[in-house]
């Protein structure tokens, strides 16, 4: 055997020992992976049952945490109420509303207009949306905080109203947040969408008007709707640009959720979380659903 | 009104000016504001005051460039396991032959980002403490007779980092390798290719655009977080995040707090510009 | 004069009798009803149904928010009262925002309960004519700590920064310096950029073993078994002691080193609604209302009514961690308005501790 040779069987052995090495890591990463991304949470569920107070061990079941969070006798301290988690969580729904509504119209209105649209600075517009989706949130949080203090003093100065932070502040924030997101989503949408119906509308007489309401709509309506949710999600979902433009009395189940973790102590805090997972769970499945049956009917 | 609506139809670009004007009323100008303010004197409880000095930036570039690198680094080696979990993770999805199998796969990273990023960021909370899962599980086990220091710690926060952003790594990567074209594959191997080779020549670039995407998608959010290391990194896990989020509560420097986060927003837009310039290299290729 | 003397000694004895009819309830003034009142209190500082019976006797409706430390209450309503009406300030925080025009003055008319007052509680240092505020509740800053970590107890700070385990800090940086300087030797509200310093390298130094600096949520991170040691505010920790009816845990002021405070209500310039911040703090300042908010969080009460009524658990009363003993007071350290520029030298100290304690 000539040494190139055995080299080149060397390098053969070795490559088919990478190979297997290699298939068995390939094999073995989503396992770990999959562990490592439930892990955390079936641990969470796990131990909102448990008898003990302990996260450490498992010691039998029990529902009386879950209890507990109805009778309202979470921690020592009256952080907790289930009236206020309630309260909480119906002020985030209606920041999520309003905020989800205007962000979607104002989202589809520039997506629109980017698609169709020819105008100079286009590109600049173009950065313009992606910069929201890309910037730190305690730099947009801050950002808007000393924003508002800015302009609400101006206010004072000017027409000697005192003008206060509160629900309306939080949904500006959440709407300025969420534009980029609908955009995005409309505009991929927008640029699958065959643009020779429009034209064939026109063509057989329909006005701009019904060509938009009668064709284009119901063809990006998936993609709105799509935008709006993931809209939704995020706004129900945001602690830090909430917390840094919220007022009195406007606590969002975020904030809500984020005194809870600071200041309970585990075993109904994991009840808790189980809850709110089902609901998040439930609240997207149903919307899901909802868009799966959307899609299929067109 | 319907004139003004066939002209914007037949252009369109009508339809653009209230969300402009909406993104430059609450997305440029406040940034424009923290610029401004990132450059005025502090002045007494704080605010921001004449005359215009760059102390703060000397502050931040000065003492404070010890947390503004340790969230660099921590946010890069985020990034890094996120590929190198992310990456197989994508390709084994993608590789599913049944559409309900690969649908449930990819479902199973998804599902667990339906729940609050708080409570996940807690679950590891529990998890980590001293007298946590994990310490619990290995003490039971006899591994260990004293709990391991886990929680507040930067292990905490590059974990909760993880976990926080990895499908922003993987769902990127997953479309590009859903887009890739398995035949170049064999095309590659037909050509004496052996697989290192296909892998780096063939596969890597033609779902580079993803791993870029993913990257800077993971980066980011890493590089400004204040949830994470609020409530996993302790003293030792401090973050950038958690000191600007201190200027405007307790040290109550308004200014500082808006040099620092304008240098962190540099630090976004150079990662942006390494994005977009390795993409662009990336399709000329 | 004799008969004065007797009328006033059978008044006394009849006293304790007459409580119970008498000061029952409070009442709430006409005329709320329907209004809304924004309170901004710390975390674990009040009791379950003092919101609640508020609510209900006044007909009104209760935002509560919570802050953890002074620091962070002030750099909120600096950045503009986003529509809070009461504040609970402690001593020197009262001080610096009066002096900058961040409270406005109550009207001690409207607030009959003033007599319940402790005399020494009234016409404070801080605010020498009760024009800006009124006394909530007192207590002690000190360490929290699990007994089976410290079998020999802790006698000085020494102890928690030679500890081998984890040790939290607290989020209140005028009292942590205040400590080190009280150590070094210094006046604890010095405004000596040197001694601040000092005092900063001293904490650093001593800091290795501190994994997390709490936002007074010190008594929950012993609880969960994060840390062993805590520095926190006396009542905290009493509460988790009371709440797990255990030995676990033991208060101490290490050394009789640590800082005594009296936090106090106030109304913050552009509250929206004063006058029922007044009658909320004449409710506060209730006789049975003040011992059921003692009962309930473990600190002191400032209302002598509270105190005499026998409505004060005799527990809480005879508890040396909630009520000091006067030897210990003496020796303890309260926290003055150092002034606005050793302020910003204290919060920059603070600033450059936190990063070093990490690093």
């Amino acid at each position: 055997m000539s040494a190139q040779a055995l080299i080149n069987e060397n390098a053969l052995g070795r490559n088919r020992r990478i190979k297997r090495l290699g298939k068995l890591g390939l094999l073995l990463n989503p396992l770990v992976a999959y562990f490592f991304l439930w892990a955390p949470i079936l641990v969470l569920v796990l131990f909102s049952f448990n008898q003990s107070k302990s996260v450490a061990s498992f010691t039998g079941f029990t529902l009386k945490w879950y209890s507990n969070i109805l009778n309202n006798v979470v921690g020592a301290e009256s952080a907790f109420s289930t009236e206020l988690m309630l309260n909480a969580f119906r002020n985030s729904l209606f920041v999520g509303t309003i905020a989800t509504a205007i962000a979607t119209a104002l989202g589809t209105m520039i997506a629109l207009a980017m698609a169709r649209g020819r105008f100079p600075g286009k590109r600049l517009l173009d950065g313009l949306l992606f910069l929201p989706v890309v910037i730190p949130e305690i730099t947009q949080a801050i950002s808007l905080a000393i924003f508002f203090k800015v302009a609400f003093d101006w206010i004072h100065l000017l027409s000697g109203e005192r003008v206060f932070p509160g629900f309306h502040t939080i949904i500006m924030a959440h709407v300025t947040f969420n534009i980029s997101y609908v955009a995005i989503v409309v505009r991929a949408r927008l640029a699958d969408m065959d643009p020779t119906l429009e034209e064939a509308a026109s063509d057989l007489g329909a006005n701009p008007w019904q060509t938009f309401w009668r064709v284009t709509f119901p063809l990006i309506l998936p993609g709105v709707i799509a935008g709006a949710l993931l809209a939704f999600t995020l706004s129900l979902d945001d602690f830090v640009i909430t917390f840094f433009t919220s007022g009195v009395g406007t606590t969002t189940l975020p904030v809500f959720v984020y005194g809870l973790l600071k200041l309970t102590v585990t075993p109904e805090v994991n009840a808790i979380s189980t809850i709110m997972m089902l609901l998040s769970t439930l609240l997207i499945g149903i919307s899901l659903a909802l868009q799966g049956r959307g899609t299929s009917q067109r | 009104m319907s004139r003004w609506f066939r002209r914007s139809q037949k252009d369109g670009s009508l339809l653009a000016l209230p969300t402009v004007a909406w993104l430059l009323v609450f997305f440029v100008l406040p940034l424009v504001i923290v610029l401004v303010v990132s450059l005025m004197s502090r002045g007494r409880g704080g605010v921001a005051q004449m005359p215009l000095t760059l102390q703060h930036y000397e502050r931040t570039f000065g003492i404070f460039s010890i947390i503004l690198w340790r969230s660099i680094g921590l946010a890069g080696l985020t990034t890094v396991v996120c590929l190198l979990v992310g990456y197989p993770l994508a390709f084994f999805i993608s590789t599913r032959r049944r559409p309900i199998v690969q649908q449930i796969a990819l479902f199973l990273v998804i599902l667990p980002f339906w729940t609050n990023f708080l409570i996940r960021t807690y679950a590891w909370r529990i998890l980590l403490g001293d007298e946590g899962t994990i310490n619990g599980v290995l003490r039971a086990l006899g591994v260990i007779s004293e709990p391991l220091q886990l929680l507040n710690t930067q292990f905490a926060v590059l974990v909760g980092l993880v976990y926080g952003f990895l499908p922003f790594m993987v769902l990127p990567i997953f479309a590009s390798v859903e887009r890739f074209n398995f035949r170049y594959v064999d095309a590659a191997q037909d050509l004496g290719a052996n697989e290192t080779r296909t892998f780096l020549r063939v596969v890597l670039p033609l779902t580079m655009p993803g791993v870029l995407a993913g990257c800077a998608l993971v980066f980011i959010p890493s590089v400004g977080a204040f949830v994470t290391p609020d409530l996993l990194g302790g003293t030792k896990g401090l973050m950038i995040g958690n000191l600007i989020n201190n200027q405007f509560g307790g040290s109550g420097n308004m200014p500082l707090g808006s040099a620092l986060s304008i240098v962190m927003m540099g630090v976004v837009m150079l990662s942006l510009l390494v994005y977009v310039f390795g993409n662009r290299r990336q399709t000329g290729a | 004069m004799k008969h004065l003397l007797l009328l006033i000694l059978a008044g006394l004895l009849l006293a304790p009798a007459a409580a119970d009819d008498d000061m029952a309830a409070w009442t709430c003034p006409e005329g709320y009803a329907g209004q809304t009142l924004s309170i901004f209190n710390w975390s674990t500082y009040i009791a379950e149904d003092t919101v609640p019976n508020f609510e209900a006797a006044c007909g009104v409706t209760v935002n509560y928010d919570i802050y953890e430390s002074n620091e962070a209450m002030l750099a909120r309503i600096r950045q503009g009262n986003p529509g809070y009406d009461l504040v609970v300030p402690s001593g020197g925080t009262v001080q610096r925002m009066a002096e900058e025009m961040l409270l406005i003055p109550i009207d001690l008319e409207m607030i009959p309960n003033v007599a319940n007052v402790v005399e020494d509680f009234l016409a404070p240092a801080f605010d020498p004519e009760n024009r800006y505020s009124l006394p909530y509740q007192w207590g002690t800053l000190g360490v929290g700590y699990r007994t089976a970590a410290f079998p020999d107890g802790i006698s000085s700070w020494d102890d928690i920064w030679t500890y081998e385990g984890n040790v939290a800090w607290i989020d209140d940086r005028d009292s942590m310096f205040g400590i080190a300087l009280t150590i070094l030797g210094y006046d604890p509200n010095t405004t000596d950029s040197d001694e601040i310093n000092e005092a900063r390298d001293y904490l650093i130094e001593r800091g290795s073993n501190v994994v997390t600096v709490a936002a007074d949520d010190g008594q929950v991170l012993l609880e969960r078994g994060e840390v062993d040691v805590a520095v926190e505010y006396s009542g905290d920790i009493s509460q988790i002691l009371w709440d797990c009816e255990c030995e676990d845990y033991a208060y101490v002021l290490p050394g009789g080193v640590g800082n005594v405070w009296f936090d106090n209500m106030a109304i913050p310039v552009d509250a929206p609604n004063p006058e029922l911040a007044m009658v909320f703090m004449d409710y506060i300042l209730d006789a049975k209302v003040g011992a059921d908010l003692t009962n309930y969080i473990w600190y002191a009460s400032p209302n002598q009514a509270s105190i005499d009524s026998g409505y004060i658990d005799e527990e809480i009363l005879a508890d040396p961690t909630v009520f000091p003993p006067a030897d210990q007071m003496a020796n303890l350290f309260v926290i003055i308005d150092k002034g606005a520029e050793a302020e910003q030298l204290i919060n920059d100290a603070w600033d450059e501790l936190l990063i070093f304690l990490g690093a």
